[in-house]
């Protein structure tokens, strides 16, 4: 049957066969299906994940239908969960959608193995109690936790999960690795091979920049005591020297040369942000190391061995004005070099395997493949657990966020996020739940956020009193367009992290929508 | 503290009925706010795609009741996996039909009017009778062409300020994979779609030569195929993207290339990629896009709470980037200015004004319509109407506007050179010569 590939096709130009393949493999549980909750499974049934499992006690009220489009008038009073597990089979028949009619809360109380079945939970609309005790039991049980929160114009989304390792990030902009600043011998020979000066203006101007580049800059070593152009001043004059080999104006591979010249002086050797994972204590590797940190340790060696300083080629190279023929034979140059270097790591990694006493054949020829041709790229997320950064958010990023412009509103709906579930827990609603008492609401919200702003030692620290009157107008409300924002955000991380592809975020990110100066915290 | 009695307004009325200090200047909370949203507030949706499917039902669950929807498309297989309102075996049928009815059952007393038709087949009084126009497009040239008709209704007071009630407001959204944005148009006040049409650059295409002489990628081998191959074998015969035995005679072409010059990564979905342009498209990014917009429509009317200023920025490929800029209005801009000023004899004839804006170097308009105060002076298209209004080219200009010595007409045509066509609409300030009442003063102001 060709359907279902062609229904995803839009997507697999995105996460590939592979990840469609993760997706489907994954069982995620979702806990209360209000708009929130539901807009996000909406988004991963449609996309196709294996299973959904909606948790939610909750009657269906005349309210629900205002706000959450899975929810039907013939319903009102039904199961909330059952209702919206309905409309989501219809989605998407492929996926298996169950639901279990209890309250998340008691669920966490009663029965924490539950949680152990699923690849990941969605826990929306929980309070800070149940939020803290949930992510205990699935960091035990090593189930990944998103949770997603709408609140009137405000709401957040925060990942738990210990560790997450990421190969394919697939960033937007990232330099091809060209190696210009670095030629090894096979590309420096056949650079030597072709003559820049070539009389014929055809082959003049169908000379590959990759070619020209390593030629000037070594002619340009031999003038200058083998080093690389790095001032300004020498870097304007080989950029000069590139525009005056040119024999005519319409040379488009000189041009490219000249605004490529910059990866001649780049720095050679390995980012910053690689050198941390390399020196991170999980690439100590023992036999519980995953494949990621085994092949991060081959990667330590291999950089510090035959790879001279540098991570294995990535071995493709991008698109340039070249003869076919010269083009396709740089290719190969790039791509046999690339194939050296990741039989050296494949060596290195079943080393190591047989070293920490696992079987040396463990690790799959094709993850080890994906591993090199990602090398520069690959990403270590980590998360605090929620209780941890509830009683010790991070001081010096706290007081910055409180003192930032660009920062205040959202730290202050994180403030009193926190607040109103404070105020729920004292008073057995949330401020301005109900109308009337309004004022009294508001003063008792902000005596509360006053004593968690202490608690947090910022006792300095105010909020204004227009944000306090905000969140007390927003009496907990569930607004569609708010939960199908966070909605949307909280299932595109949970893509992000089953497919193991692109770069989850980082921090809690506050939606703010008001003027949607959002902002992700990092406490 | 009293329970509040149900209702389905629950969570909506905590915005529309209680006051706030971080709200628009005319919020006036209040029960009447959220029946005058229901009985007397329209918007129209453009597009019925992956965007337009989200605006529909967050608007429904936004506390609009009148909405209507255009769009030209039918449903396709790859819709399924974001176009949420969509079943298999819907493939085929009109998707702003489809749409309107599956919001509908779902949403009590929201009505739904579909249009399943091109932009351009609507007159301009269908754009001005709604109170906000959002957009869930994929087109640059369907935007343009929107922007243009919400701008026309536009008009500026003596002291050059846009006159409020005829501001129509927009909310424009796009996606692309992870990456989209949302921004609201207040035309006049904010910058307008044209303003900032840098924002949005050209696609880059393949030089020929480079596709005849020199191909190095999969891409190139593709496009050969489809651009040059198809027309030197099938002569005459125009290439039809959505023929599965036309883009599979591409494809083999493609493979035999690549084949010949060593070239790797010719795939059939690489083929369709290509030559269709497609733009990957996601569930999560336009939801989230959409949501950003709906919610705006819903600020931008009500007042509950200010607004973007007035571009948001979305990427969620590495980590979560969301940015907001203000942008500013293009003072020079030829759509939401205060129109191109045309001054005339008051002799001159409509075809004698159809012949001169062809020649306008800001115009380069051909195949004109027009239309003054919502009156068809000369409409190209259709026949029946060219051929009702013909008789008026003869006519004198200021006669058939009533001669009146001053005022707004709008012309709709094909403007640009050779190629690269499209349809769009102007405003023009026609002013008659040597008529009382106007003086030099008012002419200098819209120069
Ligand atoms: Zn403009």
């Amino acid at each position: 049957m060709a359907e279902p590939k062609t229904k995803y096709d839009r997507q697999l130009r995105i996460w590939g066969e592979q990840g469609q393949e993760a997706l489907e493999k994954s069982s995620i549980c979702l806990l209360n299906c209000g708009p929130t909750g539901s807009e996000t499974l909406k988004n991963l049934v449609l996309g196709g994940v294996g299973s959904v499992t909606v948790v939610d006690g909750s009657k269906l009220e005349l309210g629900d239908l205002g706000n959450n489009f899975m929810v039907d008038e013939s319903s009102v009073g039904q199961s909330k969960a059952k209702t919206v597990c309905a409309f989501l089979q219809e989605l998407n028949d492929a996926v298996k959608a169950k639901f279990i009619e209890e309250h998340p809360e008691a669920l966490i109380e009663s029965n924490p193995s539950f949680f152990s079945q699923f690849t990941l939970v969605v826990a929306t609309q929980l309070v800070e109690d149940s939020m803290v005790k949930l992510d205990k039991i699935c960091r035990d049980a090593n189930v990944m936790l998103i949770f997603a929160r709408s609140y009137g114009l405000t709401g957040f989304v925060r990942i738990s999960v210990k560790e997450h390792a990421v190969i394919e990030s697939k960033p937007d902009h990232f330099l091809d690795d060209l190696r210009l600043n670095n030629p090894w011998p096979e590309l420096r020979r056949f650079a030597e091979t072709i003559d820049l000066d070539v009389a014929d203006p055809v082959v003049h101007k169908h000379t590959p920049y990759v070619i020209i580049l390593i030629k000037m800059a070594e002619e340009w070593a031999k003038s200058h005591g083998g080093t690389l152009p790095s001032t300004r001043e020498d870097k304007k004059e080989f950029k000069d020297l590139i525009k005056a080999r040119m024999i005519a104006s319409d040379e488009d591979n000189y041009k490219e040369a000249m605004e490529a010249s910059f990866k001649v002086f780049a720095p050679r050797g390995i980012s910053p942000s690689l050198q941390q994972i390399i020196n991170d204590s999980s690439s100590e590797v023992n036999s519980n190391s995953s494949e990621f940190w085994v092949m991060v340790a081959a990667l330590k060696e291999f950089i510090a061995n035959e790879g001279g300083g540098e991570v294995p080629l990535e071995g493709s190279i991008p698109d340039m004005t070249s003869s076919t023929e010269l083009y396709v034979t740089l290719q190969k140059i790039y791509q046999a070099k690339a194939e050296t270097d990741f039989l050296a790591m494949e060596q290195r990694v079943k080393k190591i395997l047989k070293r920490i006493g696992r079987d040396p054949d463990s690790i799959s020829k094709a993850n080890i493949k994906s591993f090199c041709k990602n090398a520069r790229k690959v990403k270590v997320c980590r998360y605090r657990l929620i209780e941890d950064e509830f009683n010790s958010p991070v001081q010096p990023e706290l007081q910055k966020y409180l003192t930032d412009e660009d920062y205040s509103v959202a730290v202050g709906f994180y403030i009193l996020l926190r607040s109103a579930d404070r105020y729920a827990a004292n008073y057995n609603s949330f401020p301005g739940q109900f109308d009337g008492e309004m004022d009294e609401d508001i003063s008792r919200l902000k005596t509360i956020a006053v004593a968690l702003l202490g608690d947090l030692g910022c006792n300095g620290s105010t909020l204004t009193e227009d944000l306090i009157n905000e969140m007390c107008r927003y009496g907990a409300a569930e607004l569609h367009a708010v939960a199908a924002f966070v909605g949307g955000i909280a299932s595109q991380e949970v893509i992000k992290l089953i497919t193991k592809q692109f770069v989850p975020m980082c921090g809690t990110f506050i939606f703010n929508g008001i003027d949607h100066k959002s902002q992700l915290l990092s406490l | 503290m009293t329970a509040a009695t149900p209702s389905r307004s629950r969570d909506l009325d905590k915005l529309l009925l209680r006051p706030g200090h971080l709200v628009g200047p005319n919020f006036e909370p209040g029960p009447e706010l959220r029946e005058d949203i229901k009985e007397y507030v329209k918007v129209l949706v453009v597009g019925a795609g992956g965007l337009g499917c989200e605006l529909l039902k967050d608007l429904a669950l936004s506390g609009f009741r009148n909405l209507d929807v255009i769009d030209m498309d039918r449903i396709e297989v790859t819709n399924l996996n974001r176009q949420f309102l969509f079943r298999l075996e819907d493939v085929g049928k009109p998707k702003a039909e489809v749409a309107a009815k599956r919001v509908m059952e779902r949403v009590g007393g929201v009505n739904i009017m579909s249009h399943f038709c091109r932009i351009e087949d609507k007159p301009l009084d269908f754009y001005s009778d709604f109170s906000i126009i959002v957009l869930g497009l994929d087109s640059i040239e369907a935007r343009s062409y929107i922007n243009a008709v919400a701008c026309s209704f536009l008009e500026y007071d003596t002291d050059d300020n846009p006159r409020e009630e005829t501001v129509k407001p927009m909310v424009d959204g796009g996606t692309e994979g992870f990456k989209g944005h949302a921004r609201i148009i207040m035309p006049g006040t904010t910058p307008c779609f044209e303003c900032t049409i840098w924002l949005f650059p050209p696609q880059v295409k393949f030089p020929l030569c480079t596709l005849a002489e020199t191909p190095r990628t999969a891409a190139h081998c593709i496009e050969y195929a489809h651009l040059i191959k198809w027309d030197e074998v099938h002569s005459g015969k125009t290439f039809d993207p959505d023929n599965p035995e036309h883009m599979q005679w591409v494809y083999s072409e493609a493979v035999k290339r690549a084949e010949l010059f060593g070239i790797p990564g010719v795939t059939y979905s690489l083929t369709q990629g290509v030559v269709k342009n497609i733009i990957p498209a996601i569930a999560s990014t336009n939801a989230i896009i959409s949501a950003a917009c709906a919610l705006e429509t819903l600020k931008i009317i009500s007042g509950c709470s200010r607004t973007l200023t007035n571009y948001l920025t979305y990427n969620g490929v590495e980590g979560l980037h969301t940015k907001v800029t203000e942008f500013v209005r293009d003072r020079e801009c030829l759509v939401c200015g205060p129109g191109v000023l045309i001054e005339l004899d008051t002799s001159i004839t409509l075809r004698k004004f159809i012949d001169l804006l062809e020649g306008h170097p800001g115009l380069l308009l051909s195949r004109v319509s027009v239309t003054h105060r919502g009156k068809n002076l000369y409409m190209q298209a259709p026949p029946v109407l060219e051929e009702m209004t013909r008789s008026n080219l003869d006519v004198p200009l200021f006669d058939l506007m009533d001669k009146i010595p001053k005022d707004i007409v709008h012309v709709n045509g094909m403007a640009g050179k050779g190629d690269k066509k499209q349809s769009c609409l102007r405003k023009l300030r026609v002013v008659f010569n040597g008529i009382d009442g106007v003086t030099d003063v008012d002419m200098a102001g819209g120069a």
